[in-house]
């Protein structure tokens, strides 16, 4: 029995007992149901498992940390009625936010924060990290990390822009056949059904070969993927606006489509929306990731992190970690997004049941 | 009955369309593809006989209306034609691989539905706990994370670190049944991961949603226990969102295996589609589309049937 | 009736806490309650007051997002706040019974009404499930449902409304409980399904003379049902008395002012000698898509500066009469009339001018004003879009509007919607349609959904805004009273056709058509015996929906 193993004990069964004892009933379940899977990792996986749930106790409890200061300094920073708002929010939706800053920061500022250009072979192909080299280099001896910050730009700038174009898409059109009905929102939610019932994956492989890949052709296929979803959703949330009584004292007052879209239908329909943007922003950033992934993205030489890690799966059989950090940094900004929109959709429903 | 029988004929009827929608969709878009497909074959050095000849013999020289019913025609028979790259019969291609492809989908469901199905419905009876709260977190990690990600992830720590499952899942013939799924279990398991987070995320929902109705009120407001009101009282009404998500996870099994089968270079249909795809082997990556189509859209058929015969209110017209 | 001197149900300083905003607030804030064996006790107050949070209270039971926070809950000698859930679950059904507003959404759409009614006595091992089965067609029988034998084994969906809220009495009463909460149990039905299930519940509860706590906010209802009343407001207690008393001698101001309410009646008018209506409807058939006739030959006609109250139940075709006169509808057959020239069918096809003259007034204030539009562009708009006002001089209109409807400009100017009363927000609805000076205003149902007082607010608002403006009303409603205190003139209309029209105070001195008849008697009224009366003048046969087929037959 090492020392770490008595202190780790002894630190969860002091916290669970101080928690009973301070009727923190969730704190204790926690602390308490940890201790008990740590007896069975412990003896199954020794020492090693129980350190590795230490640090990943520790890291957690970094990220609550950094969470909690953050959402403590956009409280500061914004106006009275945003802060009333971001007090509810809680700690995973303030580290989402942390996070989806950050991507910013690097990807705004990539020239200045990335030590190597993109392209630039500055050692042999694979050589490990050094004091110049943050994370070694890749298969061709370019900086993994300048890389990686390049990459934030190209990835999540495609990404958000194809985010762009099936939202203005889509929600154009959900709009405009709410208000409409008719024909128009017939022949529209039939044509949105028939290009959804094609796998997302699929139909842009398939349109990939046929157009081939370049920014443009990823951007117009993946808004042509999306834009349907988008379509349902506005559709179904301007549907519930459209049914209200104020739309038809506007109706009946004698006002244009124009006006009913912009100022009755939209205003109500923001917040829905906003969370749909992040949503679909997932599931666009990982289907673009999964073609890069595929070879078939983003081309070379332009940094971006699904082909990253394509280009350095190899180095895995050798338990490297190296090439998993690209995908890592996909993973963490879709969590981000997803735990600040989980946050949104929470509100808009709470505010419902009122 | 006959309302019942009425509506699932329409929704089959309706699924039938789109099918055919969707096969002139993939058929006239492979039309705008620039460039030849007789030159694409026979490569920049034919004569221009050559190229007329083969076009005569792969009927480019009939009408694009006519080439697709004709091969709309054989589609219906699973004959797809030729491929380009290899020329052999792409039904041959796809036939095993498609096989290997349902075979890792229904591995994974066969963990996965229980489970989640299990697990939703129990956080939505812990609902708002802390062990709620944290499964959200992990549940929402999951969904968010690549399957490449997880992928490489299990195979770093199953196969590289401990050496306890391959990192590979090639499949030869003379395999037992117990050692094909020994070496299908870390792709299984990748999709098993992300899937189930899904599913039990959309569980949950559609119980928590349930637990609000009115009637379940009166059912505790009568002094039915708690596990009597789920069961007796939620579960029934409960159906037509679970089939739902069943569906529509089975259906994201089929086609989200592509880049699970590309990390462990698993001999599926995705596989095929990637590499026809780079290789711009037409015929293939057109039956393969249509292949994924259609299993698609089976599933959310089954998943509509599946609502529409669960409906209490439809299985009992007035 | 001989009642027990035993206490049943006795609460103490009755806490209740509601979670909104991240903190808990008190919703009942400190009731007493004590209810005797066999007594019934109306609990009455307007929203908000926390009649259904004390009734689920009585049960030990505390809604999602509520809490019991202080005060005691003794049930027959159980003190329940201090019970585990599992005795408290005990008593649910058992021994306190429950009986909901909605009964089609509290019946489980998946089973058999049977089997949900069977389902409490089999569980607490009461009766063999037979023997229950047997028990409620017995309940059914004397709840007088239609088919008693054989209405259990339909499911929820297959029944209407009136006859599911006498089943699900009939549940509560299977396991032959000591009290029942009834919530409300026919507000959601028209008055003369009402009736029925007033008849049936008194009669059972008689019968069994079990005790009850009836809940309800109206106060002719809790006349015919209760033995005392308790007034509840905003969480607080007003007053309890024994139901002759209270009626007759209420003691606290607010009590007065809820009895006070209907003095209001506005003079009768009368339509000019000679002249042009302002509006015509004639011979108009109407219906929606291709389902099937809504309405079927309807005419009438409404004169400038008077009101037209349309009364019917839910589906007489009221509603649908106004979209064809608003062209939302433009109608099968027959036409719409404007001082004596045609209105084009559909209102896209009428012109501004032509839309101006005709503004409405809607049911919910809630989803008549956008909740994200100031209250000023509100009430600006429709100034600005007909009259093409701008600047200082559409301020100084949106001023002078809200001075017409008695809300100060300078409070109200730059508020939202969602940040106004109920009654507030029915002013601001009524503001918007007098910016566009329009000669004809529908109103539909604009009091059913408000509390009696501020509904009384803005009946005198309206009526006083009619004599200033020369306004003509069309006033579709369903309550009775409203029709007294402001229609100069009333038509009755039953599955889609006119039944009868004519000044109002004709309406109210028989003879009658039969329908008129039936629908003004059975409008519930504040002296306690009038449902006794009622019944025997009428008959147990004779309520609800079998005198209306009679009719309709």
């Amino acid at each position: 029995m090492s020392i770490f193993v008595i202190g780790y004990y002894a630190f969860l069964l002091i916290g669970s007992c101080l928690a009973a004892y301070f009727n923190k009933r969730s704190v204790f379940l926690l602390l308490f149901s940890l201790t008990l899977v740590s007896f069975i990792l412990g003896i199954v996986g020794g020492t090693s498992a129980l350190k590795f749930v230490a640090i990943s106790a520790g890291v957690l409890a970094m990220a609550a940390m950094v969470s909690y200061a953050f959402r403590e300094f956009l409280i500061m920073m914004v106006s009275d009625n945003m802060a009333k708002e971001l007090r509810t929010a809680p700690l995973t939706a303030a580290f989402g936010m942390f996070v989806i800053f950050t991507y910013a920061i690097a990807g705004i500022f990539a020239p200045w924060i990335a030590p190597f250009g993109e392209a630039e072979v500055i050692s042999s192909a694979f050589a490990p990290a050094d004091q110049n080299m943050l994370l070694g280099a890749d298969q061709l001896g370019r900086d993994m990390f300048s890389r990686i910050i390049y990459g934030t730009r190209n990835s999540v700038g495609l990404s958000l822009s194809a985010t762009t174009a099936a939202f203005i898409l889509g929600a154009g059109a959900g709009m405009l056949a709410a208000t409409k009905g008719g024909w128009f929102d017939q022949f529209m939610g039939r044509f949105a059904d028939v290009i959804m019932s094609i796998p997302s994956l699929i139909f842009a492989l398939l349109m990939l070969s046929i157009f081939g890949s370049s920014m443009i052709v990823i951007i117009c296929a993946v808004a042509i993927i999306y834009a349907p979803r988008v379509y349902r959703l506005t559709r179904a949330v301007a549907g519930d606006v459209v049914v209200m009584d104020y739309i038809e004292a506007a109706k009946l007052r004698g006002e244009g489509t124009g006006y009913l879209i912009r100022k009755e239908i939209l205003p109500n329909s923001t917040a829905p929306l906003v969370a749909e943007y992040g949503l679909e922003f997932c599931f666009v950033f990982l289907l673009v990731a999964g073609l890069s992934f595929l070879g078939l993205g983003i081309q070379p030489p332009t940094a971006d992190w699904g082909s990253m890690v394509r280009e350095n799966a190899t180095l895995i059989s050798f338990g490297e970690l190296t090439p998993l950090i690209p995908a890592a940094a996909i993973a963490l900004l879709t969590v981000a997004v997803n735990f600040v929109v989980d946050w949104m959709l929470f509100r808009s429903s709470g505010l419902k049941e009122k | 009955m006959g309302d019942i029988l009425g509506l699932v004929g329409k929704r089959l009827g309706l699924g039938a369309i789109i099918l055919l929608i969707i096969s002139a969709i993939i058929f006239f878009m492979i039309e705008l593809l620039p460039g030849d497909v007789a030159q694409a074959v026979l490569g920049q050095g034919a004569t221009e006989e050559n190229l007329a000849a083969l076009r005569k013999e792969m009927g480019l020289d009939q009408p694009a209306i006519v080439r697709y019913l004709a091969w709309l025609k054989g589609a219906i028979v699973f004959d797809f034609g030729t491929s380009i790259v290899t020329g052999g019969s792409v039904a041959s291609a796809i036939g095993e691989r498609f096989a290997n492809t349902l075979f890792l989908a229904a591995y994974a469901a066969m963990i996965a539905i229980p489970i989640s199905i299990l697990l939703g419905v129990l956080v939505a009876l812990l609902r708002n706990s802390i062990f709620d709260r944290v499964a959200n977190v992990v549940t929402l990690s999951f969904i968010s994370s690549p399957e490449f990600f997880l992928g490489y992830i299990l195979i770093l720590y199953f196969s590289v670190k401990w050496g306890m499952f391959p990192a590979i899942a090639s499949l030869n013939d003379g395999m037992s049944f117990g050692d094909l799924l020994y070496r299908t279990f870390l792709p299984a398991l990748t999709m098993v991961l992300v899937v189930t987070a899904h599913m039990m995320r959309m569980t949950r929902a559609a119980i928590i949603n349930l637990l609000a109705s009115p009637y379940i009120e009166m059912a505790r407001l009568k002094g039915v226990p708690p596990w009597r009101v789920i069961v007796k009282h939620a579960l029934p009404n409960a159906w037509a969102p679970i089939i739902t998500v069943i569906a529509l996870n089975l259906a994201y099994l089929i086609t989200g295996v592509v880049l699970v089968e590309v990390v462990f270079v698993y001999p599926g249909i995705g596989q095929l589609l990637v590499d026809a795809v780079a290789k711009r082997d037409v015929p293939v990556v057109n039956a393969c589309c249509l292949i994924f189509a259609a299993t698609f859209i089976l599933l959310n058929l089954a998943a509509d049937v599946g609502a529409i015969l669960t409906n209490p209110r439809l299985r009992h017209p007035k | 009736m001989v009642k027990d001197k035993d206490v049943l149900l006795k609460i103490k300083d009755l806490k209740i806490q509601g979670y909104s905003d991240e903190t808990w607030v008190d919703i009942i804030k400190g009731v007493d309650l004590t209810l005797h064996r066999g007594e019934v006790m109306g609990l009455i107050g307007e929203s908000g007051a926390g009649k259904s949070t004390i009734g689920a209270g009585a049960m030990g039971y505390a809604r999602d997002g509520t809490r019991i926070s202080e005060g005691s809950i003794e049930f027959d000698g159980m003190e329940l706040t201090t019970a585990t859930e599992d005795e408290r679950r005990a008593l649910r059904g058992a021994r306190i019974a429950y009986v909901a507003q909605s009964a089609a959404a509290s019946f489980n759409p998946s089973h058999k009404i049977i089997d949900q009614h069977t389902e409490a006595p089999v569980q607490y091992r009461i009766q063999k499930r037979m023997e229950a089965q047997e028990d409620a067609i017995d309940l059914y029988n004397r709840l007088r449902l239609p088919n008693p034998d054989e209405i259990g084994f339909r499911y929820p969906h297959q029944v209407s409304g009136g006859q599911l809220q006498r089943a699900m009495t009939a549940m509560a009463m299977s396991c032959r409980p000591d009290l029942i909460i009834f919530d409300e149990p026919t507000t959601a039905l028209d008055v003369t399904t009402q009736i029925e299930v007033l008849a049936a519940i008194r009669d059972i509860v008689d019968q069994f003379n079990t005790a009850a706590i009836y809940i309800t906010h109206d106060l002719a209802v809790v006349a015919q049902m209760a033995d005392t009343i308790k007034v509840l407001l905003k969480g607080n207690e007003v007053e309890e008395a024994p139901t002759e008393e209270m009626l007759n001698n209420p003691k606290e101001d607010y009590t007065k002012s809820l009895w006070a309410v209907r003095s209001f009646e506005s003079p009768q008018r009368y339509r000019p000698e000679d002249g042009t209506p302002l509006i015509s409807v004639k011979n108009v058939d109407a219906a929606y898509a291709s389902g099937p006739k809504i309405l079927n030959d309807v005419s009438f006609d409404i004169y400038a500066g008077m009101t037209v109250a349309v009364v019917g139940e839910s589906g007489s075709g009221k509603s649908t009469t106004a979209r064809c006169i608003t062209g939302l509808l433009p109608p099968q057959k027959g036409e719409v009339l404007f001082n004596g020239t045609p209105f084009p069918p559909d209102y896209r096809n009428r012109t501004k001018e032509e839309l101006r003259q005709c503004q409405m007034i809607y049911q919910m204030a809630d989803t008549a004003l956008n909740p994200k539009v100031r209250i000023s562009e509100i009430i600006g708009r429709p100034a600005q879009f007909y009259s093409g006002l701008t600047g200082a001089a559409l301020k100084n209109r949106v001023d002078e509007l809200l001075d017409l409807i008695e809300l100060d400009p300078a409070k109200y100017y730059n508020r939202y919607p969602p940040e106004l009363s109920g009654g507030q927000k029915q002013r601001i609805g009524i503001a918007r349609a007098l910016a566009a000076e329009p000669t004809f205003i529908v109103c539909d149902e604009v009091t059913s959904a408000l509390d009696q007082l501020v509904a009384e607010g803005i009946l005198r608002l309206l009526d006083r805004l009619q004599d200033e403006l020369n306004l003509a009303y069309m006033f579709i409603t369903h309550d009775l009273a409203t029709v007294r205190s402001i229609a100069d003139e009333v038509i009755v209309m039953q599955h889609g056709k006119v039944v009868e029209q004519g000044p109002k105070d004709d309406m109210f001195k028989p003879p009658h058509h039969p329908y008129t008849d039936l629908l003004l008697s059975s409008v519930p009224e504040m002296d306690p015996n009038w449902l006794t009366t009622l019944l025997e003048e009428r008959g147990v046969d004779n309520l609800g929906d079998a005198a209306a087929a009679r009719i309709g037959g």
